[in-house]
C-alpha cells in the first residue's frame, strides 16, 4: 500500500509572528521555518503504518518556493521513500493546493492520503476536506487513531463532544489532530541518508492546474492589545476585585 | 441575496454555535434560511423555526444524515447552494470537517473562522494563532464561511416564525459510517457558551490533582478547560482543550490555574473579558494577558478560593 503524505513549511511554531508597518501581511524574512507540526504527526503515522507492515512505500509532497525542499529533506529524513515538490512562488490557498495535490494523487494512486488538520499559519483547516470531495473519496479528519481493517480504514476523531469513530472505505484521506502520535527525531545518519532519496519537482503548469488565489488579502492588522492587568496579593484580594471591580461574580 | 445557515444539532436540539452563525448571516443583509439535515429531526427543526431573523427553514430528513457524516452532508448542501450568495456554519468540528467538502465541489474559496462581516464579499479572520487579523475579499460567485461563534452575539433561539419546507435528499455514495461515539458525561455548562470556564494546565501535575480544578470550576458555575500540555498528558480529554487548534472560548470571566500561556493557549481565550492566572512562576507569558494574576503554588491558592468563594 502507498501513502502520500502532504507536509507544509510554516514559521515554527515558538515563533511569534510580527504584522508589516504596511499591513500588507506579517513578517517572515529571517524567521525559524520548521515543518507544520500536524503535518509531522502526518508523517510518523505514514511510517508506523510502514513499519507495521501495513505500507510499502510513502511520498511525501510539498508545495511552495524551491526552499520547501528541505521540508522534504526532513519528511524523508523521517522517514519518507521518496518526495514531489510542487514549485512555486505564487501565493497557494487551500483549494489550489487541493487540486495540485488531487493531480498527484491520479499519477500515484496512493490508498491512503495523510495530512495535517490545519497550518499553523495560515490555520484554515480546510485542504484535507478538500482533497477528498474533489477525488469523490471519503474522509476521517482530526484523527487519534488509524487503524487498517480488511479493505478500509477505522479512523477515530476528536469531536468537540469527545471522540467518534468512523470506517472509512480505501482509498480515503485523514487529517491528523495531536494525539495521534508523538513525531520522531530525526538521527544525523537519516539526515544524511535523506539527501540521497530522489526528490521530484513539478510546477501546476505541467499538473494543469490553476493555482490563481481566490482570496485577497485586503489588509493584517495586529489584534486589540489587552489592556495590562495587575497582579494581586492574595486570594482574599482576588475574590473581592472580582466581586467589586470586575464583577464577574 | 440569500444566505444559507448549516444547523449543527442532535436530531433533538440546535447546538448553540448555529445562532451565532445565524447571526453572522444577518450582518450580510439577505434572507436567512437554516438547513437542518438529519433523520427523524422533527424536533430539530421545530427548534429551528423559532430561531430569530430565520425567513425559511429548509429540513432533509433522512438515514443518511442521522450522524452529520461530511461525505453526505456535503452532497445535500451543493444539491441547494446554487440558490444562494452565501453558505455559513459554526467553525465547531462539525463545520470544519464538511464545510471545505462543499467549498471544493462549488469550486470556491471558504473563508475560515470569521470574527466581523465587513460587507457581503469581506470579512475579518485571524491567523497565525490571532496574532494577527486578515481581512479577506473574495470574489466566488458563492461565499463559503465558518463563523468562529465567540465573535457574534447569539440570535434569538425563540420569536421568530420561519416557514418550514422540506428538501429531496442528494445521491448519496454511502463511503464512510459512523461506528460509534464516546461522549464526555459532564454536568457542567458546554465550554463554547459557559459565562465562566476554568483551565488546569501541567501545572496541575496529575490527572488526581485535576480534580481540584474541577472543584473550583463546580463552585463557580463553570465549564472546565485544559491546555494542550494537560491533555497531551492525560490529566483530561481531548475535547477539554482551549486553544489554537482546539475550542476557542470567549466568557466573561476565565480563570487559568498551573497555565504557562503558550501562544497555542492564548490564542483560545484572549478574548475573554476578565482573565485570572494562578501560577507558582511569575515570569510565565500567562500574566502578560492576565487582568488579576496571582503568583501563587495552586495547590495552596485553589482550596483557599474554593472557601473564599464561600464567604459573602
Amino acid at each position: 500500500m502507498k501513502i502520500l503524505v502532504a507536509v507544509k513549511r510554516v514559521v515554527d511554531f515558538n515563533v511569534k509572528v510580527r504584522v508589516k508597518s504596511d499591513n500588507s501581511g506579517v513578517e517572515t524574512a529571517n524567521l525559524k521555518m520548521s515543518m507544520n507540526p500536524f503535518d509531522e504527526i502526518a508523517v510518523e503515522e505514514a511510517i508506523k503504518l510502514k513499519e507495521a507492515g501495513s505500507a510499502t512505500e510513502i511520498v511525501a509532497v510539498s508545495m511552495g518556493p524551491a526552499v520547501c525542499q528541505e521540508t522534504l529533506r526532513s519528511a524523508m529524513a523521517m522517514g519518507a521513500d521518496r518526495a514531489i515538490l510542487v514549485q512555486t512562488e505564487v501565493e497557494l490557498q487551500p483549494l489550489a493546493v487541493a487540486k495540485l495535490l488531487h493531480a498527484i494523487l491520479k499519477k500515484e494512486n496512493p490508498q491512503l492520503v495523510i495530512l495535517g488538520k490545519q497550518a499553523i499559519d495560515d490555520d484554515s483547516n480546510q485542504t484535507g476536506q478538500m482533497l477528498a470531495a474533489l477525488a469523490n473519496l471519503p474522509q476521517g479528519t482530526f484523527a487519534s487513531k488509524v487503524k487498517l481493517s480488511g479493505d478500509g480504514v477505522e479512523v477515530t476523531r476528536e469531536i468537540d463532544g469527545g471522540l467518534e469513530t468512523v470506517a472509512l472505505k480505501l482509498p480515503a484521506i485523514i487529517t491528523t489532530d495531536l494525539r495521534l502520535n508523538t513525531p520522531r527525531y530525526v538521527t544525523l545518519p537519516n539526515i544524511m541518508k535523506a539527501k540521497k532519496k530522489p526528490l521530484e519537482t513539478m510546477t501546476p503548469e505541467s499538473l494543469g492546474v490553476d493555482v490563481k488565489p481566490r482570496l485577497k488579502t485586503l489588509k493584517v492588522q495586529e489584534p486589540p492589545k489587552r489592556k495590562p492587568g495587575a497582579k494581586v496579593a492574595d486570594v482574599k484580594e482576588l475574590v473581592a476585585k472580582l466581586r467589586s471591580e470586575a464583577k464577574v461574580i | 441575496m440569500a444566505a444559507l445557515v448549516i444547523a449543527e444539532h442532535d436530531n433533538r436540539l440546535i447546538r448553540s454555535g448555529t445562532l451565532n452563525a445565524v447571526s453572522a448571516a444577518t450582518k450580510l443583509g439577505g434572507e436567512v434560511h437554516v438547513l437542518v439535515a438529519g433523520h427523524q429531526c422533527g424536533a430539530a427543526a421545530a427548534a429551528a423555526k423559532q430561531i430569530g431573523g430565520v425567513a425559511k427553514v429548509r429540513v432533509a430528513d433522512a438515514p443518511q444524515y442521522k450522524d452529520g457524516l461530511a461525505e453526505s452532508l456535503a452532497a445535500l448542501v451543493v444539491s441547494i447552494a446554487k440558490e444562494y450568495t452565501h453558505i455559513l456554519t459554526p467553525a465547531t468540528t462539525f463545520g470544519k470537517n464538511f464545510l471545505p467538502r462543499v467549498a471544493a465541489l462549488l469550486d470556491v474559496a471558504q473563508i475560515s473562522d470569521v470574527v466581523a462581516v465587513e460587507n457581503p464579499d469581506t470579512f475579518v479572520r485571524p491567523i497565525y494563532a490571532g496574532n494577527a487579523m486578515a481581512t479577506v475579499q473574495s470574489s466566488d460567485r458563492i461565499k463559503v464561511i465558518t463563523v468562529r461563534t465567540t465573535a457574534f452575539d447569539a440570535a434569538a433561539a425563540s420569536g421568530g416564525s420561519a416557514t418550514v419546507e422540506p428538501v429531496a435528499p442528494a445521491a448519496d455514495a454511502a463511503q464512510s459510517k459512523m461506528l460509534g461515539q464516546e461522549l464526555t458525561k459532564s454536568e457542567r455548562p458546554e465550554l463554547a457558551g459557559a459565562k465562566i470556564v476554568v483551565s488546569g494546565g501541567r501545572g496541575v501535575g496529575s490527572a488526581e490533582n485535576f480534580k481540584l480544578v474541577g472543584q473550583l470550576a463546580d463552585k463557580m458555575g463553570a465549564a472546565l478547560g485544559a491546555s494542550r500540555a494537560a491533555v497531551d498528558a492525560g490529566f483530561a480529554p481531548n475535547d477539554y482543550q482551549v486553544g489554537q487548534t482546539g475550542k476557542i472560548v470567549a466568557p466573561d470571566l476565565y480563570v487559568a490555574v498551573g497555565i504557562s500561556g503558550a501562544i497555542q493557549h492564548l490564542a483560545g481565550m484572549k478574548d475573554s473579558r476578565v482573565i485570572v492566572a494562578i501560577n507558582k512562576d511569575a515570569d510565565a507569558p500567562i500574566f502578560q494577558v492576565a487582568d488579576y494574576g496571582l503568583v501563587a503554588d495552586l495547590f495552596q491558592a485553589v482550596p483557599e478560593l474554593i472557601s473564599e468563594l464561600d464567604k459573602k
